[in-house]
């Protein structure tokens, strides 16, 4: 690894927006098993994520959400924003989450703004590790005056404080859904970019790449081929974590009336319950279910994230002094926004 | 000091880079805020306003690089325009008036946080499997999930509203002007605590994550068992020789957060109505006051860029092999 110190210092946490105070793990590098079969090794994350209880607990979770997302329609065939009952009901057999302030069902709200806040959540999730994907493989494979130039714009992008970013972007930006998809891929991408470009310079290192390279593979074929397949569970950790970002993010930017006011998703929800003095007039029954939505889908990705963790960092599952009972968790990151733990240390 | 200049390097660039950004967003960006703005304020514009605003927003006749150039020196010697929203004050001026309860707010918060979240860190780190290693993590992880601007409403409607313990907005009350009495001061801070609270709750965890998981790694170093062996008392060896090291990651960190606590408190303030620099960031926008949006913009990012300059001469205070290299 060509890392420095002076890199390494550089490159401590920098977190895009939610919070930056990322630790760095105890053992800089990933628990990577030996390249000797990628197959192998991908298939045993699989079946340890299959047999890990808390991987299994944040699946389940998030499969309801999935599954309300999908069925809304089919609940909820009318309009959710439509006008229904009384103003400011409390929850009761009819409305089991009461009313907003405008007479809206809040149950409806709810499960309707399931689909705008996990599609975006996805796809910036999906796009903003895309691009740390070919960042860090192409830093990592050409390495030289390439990595330089790739890392530099990774290091200022993750240094520019993202809110603000993201709330200068929104204003000059015309409002609309592609709008925030755009802004939080923008913000987002930085620190998958230096997660996986850590990585992937650690394997770029490995005897077995050297051969691929001797023997006339082509550039991409090493990229995507070689390296990138023993970087699995790396890639799956930044993924969930970019998720759990594009969620957040997203219901911060709409919160702020940023985002596109006229579609209904958790963050417009909680927009509105601001807007309509839900928390002055004591409706919480108005802004309570979206928040715990957010927590709770942030939670069950962070749950995969922990345990493709455990599964994969033998270091973080064994405790070195046993003492009376087993510690329920034994993982080491953050739910926060940009996958932290595993970066490569120099 | 290669490593000093080469990171000083590195955040002027950075600085430059979020200069030609904003030079550059209004005159790129689709939708034409340009015109927008002026759309909305045309009957309340003075017309050395819209001169101003023609030449900071790029409306002007002279060739881009020359506007370039002009923007630069005017943003580097601090001549950020005029406000729109709150004309005629300066755009310095104006922030000038907010940084301060921001960095209260976020002073005060991030400090508890830091302190006590590496205090959990470390005592979970040191009794792995204890209580604190077990219970803390996924609960604190738990309230991380929540997102902040949430949990500061869940506060807000709780303690502000239902229980009536503190008051729920804005930085002191209207009857009481600022003064160095006890009363002033008592008031402030009475209306700090739950902006302050929410964004402690939220950063705590991740704080004591970092600590945990750098100081295991820390236990399992020889001088550990070497200072064991020696029959040094738990706290000297659990204080001075692994949290002592296991220190450095939270140093970056600390860097790290102070810029995000200009910034990333925004939600917060906007919550409370808090007059700090995040809160008026929104209010900049919501009135299309795109000068004010720019400066504070600026303001945020060199604040958090001097931050981590200053994190990593500390660094290199700490960490002799950032020196050697």
């Amino acid at each position: 690894m060509t890392t420095s110190i002076a890199n390494t210092a550089s490159s401590l946490p920098g977190e895009t927006l939610a919070d930056p105070l990322t630790g760095k793990t105890p053992d800089g590098g990933t628990g990577l098993p030996p390249a000797v079969s990628v197959r192998q090794s991908n298939r045993s994350l699989l079946h340890g994520l299959l047999t890990n209880k808390k991987a299994m607990t944040g699946a389940a979770i998030l499969f309801v959400f999935i599954a309300l997302a999908l069925l809304a329609p089919v609940l909820f065939p009318d309009n959710p924003s439509k006008i229904t009952g009384m103003a400011s009901q409390e929850p009761d057999a009819e409305y089991w989450l009461g009313t907003t302030a405008k007479g809206q069902d809040v149950l409806a709200l709810t499960i309707h703004g399931s689909r705008s806040s996990l599609f975006v959540g996805l796809t910036v999730g999906f796009a903003s590790t895309f691009i740390g994907i070919l960042v860090g493989l192409a830093s990592a494979y050409f390495g030289k005056f390439i990595d330089e130039a790739l890392s530099l714009t990774t290091n200022v992008f993750l240094l520019l404080p993202g809110l603000p970013l993201l709330v200068i972007l929104a204003a000059f930006l015309p409002p609309g859904l592609g709008t925030v998809i755009l802004v939080l891929v923008v913000t987002g991408w930085a620190g998958s970019a230096r997660v996986l470009r850590s990585q992937a310079l650690s394997i770029r290192s490995k005897d077995f790449v050297a051969a691929a390279v001797v023997t006339g593979e082509r550039p991409l074929r090493i990229m995507f081929g070689e390296i990138l397949p023993n970087m699995a569970s790396i890639v799956m950790g930044t993924l969930l974590a970019c998720i759990i970002y594009g969620i957040g993010a997203q219901a911060g930017l709409e919160f702020l009336g940023l985002g596109d006011v006229s579609t209904v998703s958790w963050g417009n929800n909680l927009y509105w319950a601001g807007n309509e003095g839900a928390l002055l007039t004591g409706s919480w029954w108005v802004f309570v279910p979206s928040g715990v939505c957010i927590a709770l889908v942030a939670f069950s990705l962070a749950l995969i994230n922990y345990a493709v963790d455990e599964v994969t960092n033998p270091r973080l599952r064994k405790i070195r002094k046993p003492k009376s009972d087993k510690p329920k968790l034994t993982q080491a990151d953050q739910p926060k926004p940009v996958p932290t733990g595993k970066r490569a240390a120099a | 000091m290669r490593f000093i200049l080469r990171r000083l390097g590195f955040y002027l660039i950075a600085f430059w880079v979020s200069i030609t950004l904003n030079f550059l967003l209004p005159r790129f960006m689709p939708g034409d805020p340009v015109s927008r703005m002026f759309a909305r304020n045309q009957d309340r514009m003075q017309p050395e306003q819209i001169e101003q605003l023609r030449k900071l927003l790029g409306v002007d006749d002279r060739p881009l690089w020359e506007q370039y150039f002009g923007y630069l020196h005017n943003m580097l010697t601090g001549q950020m325009g005029v406000s729109m929203s709150r004309f005629p004050a300066p755009v310095t001026e104006v922030i000038g008036s907010q940084v301060g309860w921001t960095l209260l707010l976020g002073g005060t918060a991030l400090v508890i946080a830091a302190v006590v979240g590496n205090l959990l860190g470390i005592l979970a780190a040191w009794r792995r499997g204890g209580a604190v290693d077990s219970a803390l993590p996924p609960l604190l992880i738990f309230i991380g999930s929540f997102p902040y601007f949430w949990l500061a409403m869940g506060a807000l409607y709780l303690f502000g509203v239902t229980l009536g313990w503190f008051p729920i907005r804005h930085a002191f009350s209207d009857t009481i002007g600022p003064s160095f009495s006890w009363e002033f001061v008592s008031d402030v801070g009475m209306h700090l605590v739950l902006p302050a609270l929410t964004i402690v709750l939220v950063s705590i965890g991740g704080w004591m994550l970092g600590m945990r998981n750098t100081m295991i790694a820390t236990n399992a170093e020889d001088y550990i068992t070497m200072a064991e062996a020696k029959g040094l008392r738990p706290g000297r060896i659990m204080f001075r020789y692994a949290a002592r090291n296991a220190m450095l990651p939270s140093v970056t960190a600390f860097g790290m957060s102070l810029g995000f606590v200009v910034g990333g408190a925004l939600l917060t303030e906007v919550v409370f109505a808090y007059p700090g620099v995040g809160y008026q960031l929104l209010a900049a926008v919501q009135g299309l006051d795109y000068p004010l949006m720019q400066g504070l913009f600026l303001t945020i990012t060199a604040a958090v860029l001097l931050a981590n300059f200053l994190v990593d001469i500390l660094y290199v205070r700490l960490d002799p092999r950032v020196r050697s290299n």
